[in-house]
């Protein structure tokens, strides 16, 4: 089983605030960790590869610094890792992102890359969505561009075999059981497993593991689709959400008192209906 | 503060104190209660390589020693020192084989023990052999191609969970201490069982056991070293171990000093939050002084060690008196911070205060290191003197 | 040209923008033993994303500029109207699309031009009445009993399809998980923006762009997103939180039918569909926990505080209270001796607010506190309180959470 996991390398987003009289981002020491759902991603494709044999490839589309991310990847048991980097990219959204990243997997899958030979990808698996971007669009659009299937919100992968692969995919009140063939993308959710914490020898490993950079032009797709020009969509402007005001307390009849308490949580865009 | 720690040993201090956060922390309490054994942490110590730190890297270890031992022992001690009891109780079982085995005893064994596949055990302490250990009445009869032994062990940490103890028993009663010898048991040998679990006043989610062996039958290649040494390698197994000891109290005290200035910062009293009352701060840096006193000695003592110093008995003997005294000087002060809620078992520091004491008693009581440091300085001033 | 430059003429030197930057990609630097205030910024292209926060934070000075372009989009002129997929699953039309063609009629005022749904599936004709009284001008539908119900694959190649024969100006879906997981397939395949869980949505007057809020680093900052020069534009909208569309008395609407459009196969296969309410929530990773205490009074009635988690996908937390009285077992508990938790949302129910649990819960996002003592002290920390018998609140909250599911 070849094995690709993307990983993302994401500000840990509680400490990310704005700062209420310059209306800026601050940032106080905010550290960088792997996206928490690309945690359980990959500790799904290291399981894949214990029961099925095969290698698990990290890679992520981001700055120089993300090879922290990819070290760590490494020392929780990934055997490769690699990171497309170039200034080319900058300023993608989630559609050059999803090109970007499957440009890479093409070429994954015709070079060999330390211990992982060239072949065909089987499964390429990445965390239902970031924490910085919250978007889960990148996973559909990998598939899209690599014109394979893709399953989201994958919560138990059943089994793998003879190029088929059976999984269950949560859905808002239960969920699916599917299958489909292999290559595939899947998206996983947090219920589908308990990640492993590092290994001492995995940190050693990490230390030295050679990382595989990919530049835009090493990518053989067209540049017109990388990063601020690839991206349809902009941001016009980044503002604070408003926050539930301190101490709001409704007195009355509970048709009263619960409708008001819905209505000022619509009022601040929060939704506690289940999903 | 910068203890100067090479890169390797803060990473194994950084997964420790990752490990020990998110999996010894939310069950600590429980297991406390319970007395159960933390063979799921085990099973997470064994994943992340925390076994091998101290194992020889010809057998599969890291290749580090007793210091690296030591960071890991305090970190989890911090957290529940009964649950890091289970790794460092297993450490001192693994020293005699690393001293004194021959190299298939290692191969048989190291590699497993630094898998933490299985777990190990020392077992020297009797009934009437305490820190009289030259007491002790097992006797481990040569028969053939074995050894029989019978006898009681008592209060064994990791006793009925490890699956390797090293054992001191009388190959030759009548020549006394000089007729011991140090024997691997294996927890399925005939003639091997256990007693019932001690129920403790700390330290609860630690196991201990009597060893009971009624005509244990051992093969004699499980003899370590040579007979008649079996005094020399507990007294060198101890000199190695009492760092372990000290951290684990060290971790202990470390653990309660932050439970108490967190505390003494959020508790308002008058007015005011009780870390701004001088008293109160004066306990707060006497805690601190003497635990940071306390890690200087201990790092002293497993850095000489690792360094091959020949006479270690001094300084891991200073470092254990003054660690555990130490730890149960601060648990005792942390409580007193903690006032009533320190009384309560809802709030973690009576539990440490329970947990200090044993450091103390065991691996050698406080009076007999006081014993061998004395001896030492008495040694050295003769030498001195020449 | 650098897609981001400093026009250091107008750069004082503030800092503004270096303290603004989540990747820690702008620094003060001037010419050696330049004075501080000399000092102007300078961007490290290597880590920049281009994500706009300095530009923002440099709104007084204007000295940072992003020049975007982007690759060749559609024609714009060929593309009108509001189009929302009509989602639909075992039967029924998922609740959010009554939510979503109230949003488009609401963008209907400032764009007058048509609302459509887009209807795709096996016997879907039995929505379009539902469909059409909502308000609908149009029901797009392609009806073949080739597609199946989580043939995703089959859908977004049809929906794309409908999308060019259409060319909306706007296309919309629930941010549901089928939603979230089917728009971004079918951007790619069309090859447009998508904005994902939009919480507010309006018509620039400008330039009659669609603003698209939404909420991002995990709802620390709200941004708004734009789509140029691509058709149509895409957004996933948060479900609950728009106002779900009045029915029309005579609805005038008409359904076109195109289901002449080729259903290919699909290359996924569907097995099983297993219904599951349960909170399989773990407590610490919940987004949402409903916690009960002494004011429940009895172990059976438990059962309300696992509707409301039921109703909101949150896990069940409990003070020690109950916890002690042996109403739920000792895992769920919050607080000094229970566990920590840091939830978006902590719904306590009949809990006083000892500071033993406060220990375990005071760093949620928000808390709301429903207790029939106006004088509990959870209601100091409470960001909204309700004050009333939970008995009775409970139930009116799960309706009105669970209304038309």
């Amino acid at each position: 089983m070849k094995v690709i996991v993307c990983i993302k390398q994401v500000p840990d987003t509680t400490n990310v605030r704005i700062n209420p009289e310059t209306n800026t981002l601050v940032r106080e020491g905010v550290a960088s960790i792997i996206n928490p759902f690309d945690v359980y991603a990959l500790e799904e494709g290291i399981r894949i590869r214990e029961k099925h044999g095969g290698t698990v490839t990290v890679l992520t589309m981001g700055p120089p610094q993300a090879t922290d991310a990819l070290r760590e990847a490494i020392s929780l048991g990934a055997d490769e890792a690699v990171l497309v980097s170039d200034r080319a990219f900058a300023g993608a959204d989630t559609l050059a992102t999803a090109f970007t990243l499957a440009a890479a997997i093409r070429k994954l899958g015709a070079i060999a890359v330390g211990t992982v030979p060239a072949g065909q990808v089987d499964i390429i698996l990445m965390g239902r969505q970031a924490i910085d971007g919250d978007t889960g669009q990148v996973g559909p659009g990998v598939a899209e561009n690599l014109a394979i299937p893709h399953i989201t919100d994958i919560r138990k992968i059943e089994e793998i075999g003879g190029g088929r692969i059976v999984v269950e995919r949560l859905l808002e009140e239960g969920y699916a059981r599917l299958a489909t063939s292999l290559p595939v993308v899947l998206t996983v959710v947090k219920e589908i497993n308990e990640p492993r914490l590092p290994s001492l020898k995995g940190k050693l490993a990490a230390k030295k593991k050679e990382i595989l950079i990919l530049k835009a032009a090493e990518l053989e797709a067209d540049p017109e689709r990388f990063g601020l020009v690839g991206s349809p969509t902009q941001v016009m402007k980044i503002f604070t959400p408003p926050k539930p005001s301190g101490g709001k307390k409704f007195t009355g009849e509970p048709a009263e008192t619960v409708g008001a308490l819905l209505a000022e949580l619509a009022a601040s865009g929060i939704s506690i209906r289940r999903m | 503060m910068n203890y100067f720690l090479t890169d390797d040993q803060k990473m194994i201090r950084d997964l420790a104190a990752q490990i020990a956060r998110e999996k010894i922390a939310p069950i600590a309490a429980e297991l406390d209660e319970t007395g159960e054994f933390p063979w799921e942490v085990v099973k997470t110590l064994a994943q992340s390589d925390l076994f091998r730190v101290f194992i020889p890297t010809e057998y599969d270890g890291l290749g580090g020693g007793i210091f690296e031992m030591c960071i890991v022992v305090e970190e989890m001690s911090r957290v529940c020192s009964g649950i890091a009891l289970a790794y460092a109780a297993s450490g001192l079982g693994t020293i005699p084989i690393i001293l004194y085995g021959s190299d298939e005893q290692k191969k048989k064994y190291l590699p497993r023990l630094a898998a933490g596949e299985i777990l190990a055990a020392f077992g020297l302490t009797e009934a009437n052999a305490g820190s009289d250990a030259a007491g002790i009445k097992t006797t481990a009869k040569p028969d053939g191609d074995s050894y029989i032994i019978n006898g009681t062990k008592q209060w064994i940490t990791n006793g009925g969970e490890a699956s390797i103890y090293t054992v001191v028993a009388l190959t030759d009663p009548t020549r006394g201490p000089r007729g011991s010898s140090t024997i691997l048991v294996e927890k399925d040998h005939p003639g091997f069982t256990f007693g019932k679990k001690e129920n403790k006043m700390g330290i609860r989610a630690s196991a201990t056991r009597e060893l009971v062996f009624q005509d244990c039958r051992v093969p004699r290649g499980n003899l370590l070293g040579k007979e008649g040494m079996g005094f020399l390698v507990a007294m060198k197994t101890l000199d190695q171990s009492r760092p372990g000891v000290a951290s684990q109290a060290l971790g202990i005290a470390q653990g309660a000093l932050d439970k108490a200035i967190e505390y003494s910062r959020e508790r308002h009293q008058f007015g005011k939050p009780i870390s701004s009352f001088q008293g109160l701060q004066f306990m707060l840096a006497d805690m601190a002084t003497q635990v940071e006193a306390a890690r200087a000695l201990t790092y002293a003592a497993a850095r000489a060690i690792d360094a091959g110093e020949k006479d270690v008995s001094k300084v891991s003997a200073m470092a254990k008196v003054f660690a555990s005294d130490t730890a149960m000087k601060v648990t005792i002060d942390a409580v007193q911070i903690f006032g009533g809620y320190g009384y309560m078992k809802e709030y973690p520091v009576e539990k440490m205060m329970r947990d200090a004491k044993i450091t103390q008693i065991y691996e050698g009581t406080n009076q007999i290191q006081r014993e061998v440091i004395a001896l030492n300085l008495i040694k050295e001033s003769v030498r001195a003197k020449k | 040209m650098d897609p981001i430059r400093v026009i250091n003429q107008n750069c004082v030197g503030c800092s503004l923008c270096v303290k603004a930057c989540p990747y820690d990609a702008i620094t003060l630097s001037g010419p050696p033993g330049a004075k501080p205030d000399k000092a102007t910024a300078v961007i490290d292209l290597e880590k920049c994303t281009l994500c706009g926060a300095c530009v923002e934070a440099c709104k007084r000075y204007k000295a940072i500029v992003i020049t975007r372009t982007t690759f060749k989009g559609q024609n714009l002129k060929l593309y009108s109207g509001i189009a929302v997929l009509a989602e639909h699953r075992r039967g029924k039309l998922a609740s959010v699309v009554s939510e979503i063609i109230g949003a488009a009629r609401e963008l209907q005022k400032d764009l007058s031009a048509p609302v459509s749904a887009i209807l795709v599936g096996s016997g879907v004709r039995k929505y379009t009445d539902e469909l059409l009284s909502h308000g609908v001008d149009e029901v797009w539908m392609v009806d073949n009993p080739a597609i199946g119900d989580f043939d995703e694959d089959v859908q977004a190649e049809i929906v794309a399809e409908v999308l060019l024969e259409r060319r909306p100006e706007i296309f919309l879906g629930g941010g549901t998980i089928v939603g979230r997981s089917l728009l971004p397939r079918v951007a790619a395949k069309i090859l447009t923006g998508l904005t994902a869980d939009c919480t507010e949505l309006a018509i620039d007057p400008a330039t009659m762009l669609l603003r698209q809020t939404r909420p991002a680093f995990g709802g620390n900052i709200m941004a708004t997103i734009l789509t140029q020069n691509h058709r149509p534009q895409m957004a996933t909208v948060r479900h609950k939180v728009m106002t779900p569309a009045a029915k029309v008395d005579n609805p005038q609407g008409t359904v076109i039918d195109l289901s002449y459009i080729e259903v290919p196969k699909s290359k996924i296969e569907f097995l099983e569909f297993v219904e599951e309410k349960t909170a399989m929530v773990n407590l610490v990773e919940a987004d949402v926990i409903v916690s009960g205490g002494r004011g429940i009074k009895d172990p059976k009635n438990f059962a309300v505080i696992e509707s409301l988690a039921l109703a909101t996908g949150g896990a069940v937390g409990a003070s020690r209270a109950a916890v002690d009285a042996g109403w739920i077992p000792y895992s769920h508990q919050v607080g000094q001796t229970g566990k920590t938790v840091k939830p978006k949302v902590y719904i306590a129910c009949g809990i006083s607010g000892a500071i033993q649990h406060l220990a375990g819960m005071k760093g949620s996002d928000m808390i709301v506190a429903i207790n029939s003592d106006p004088n509990a002290p959870i209601f100091d920390v409470a960001h909204y309180g309700i004050v009333g018998d939970l008995f009775k609140v409970i139930p009116e909250l799960v309706r009105r959470l669970e209304s038309r599911e």
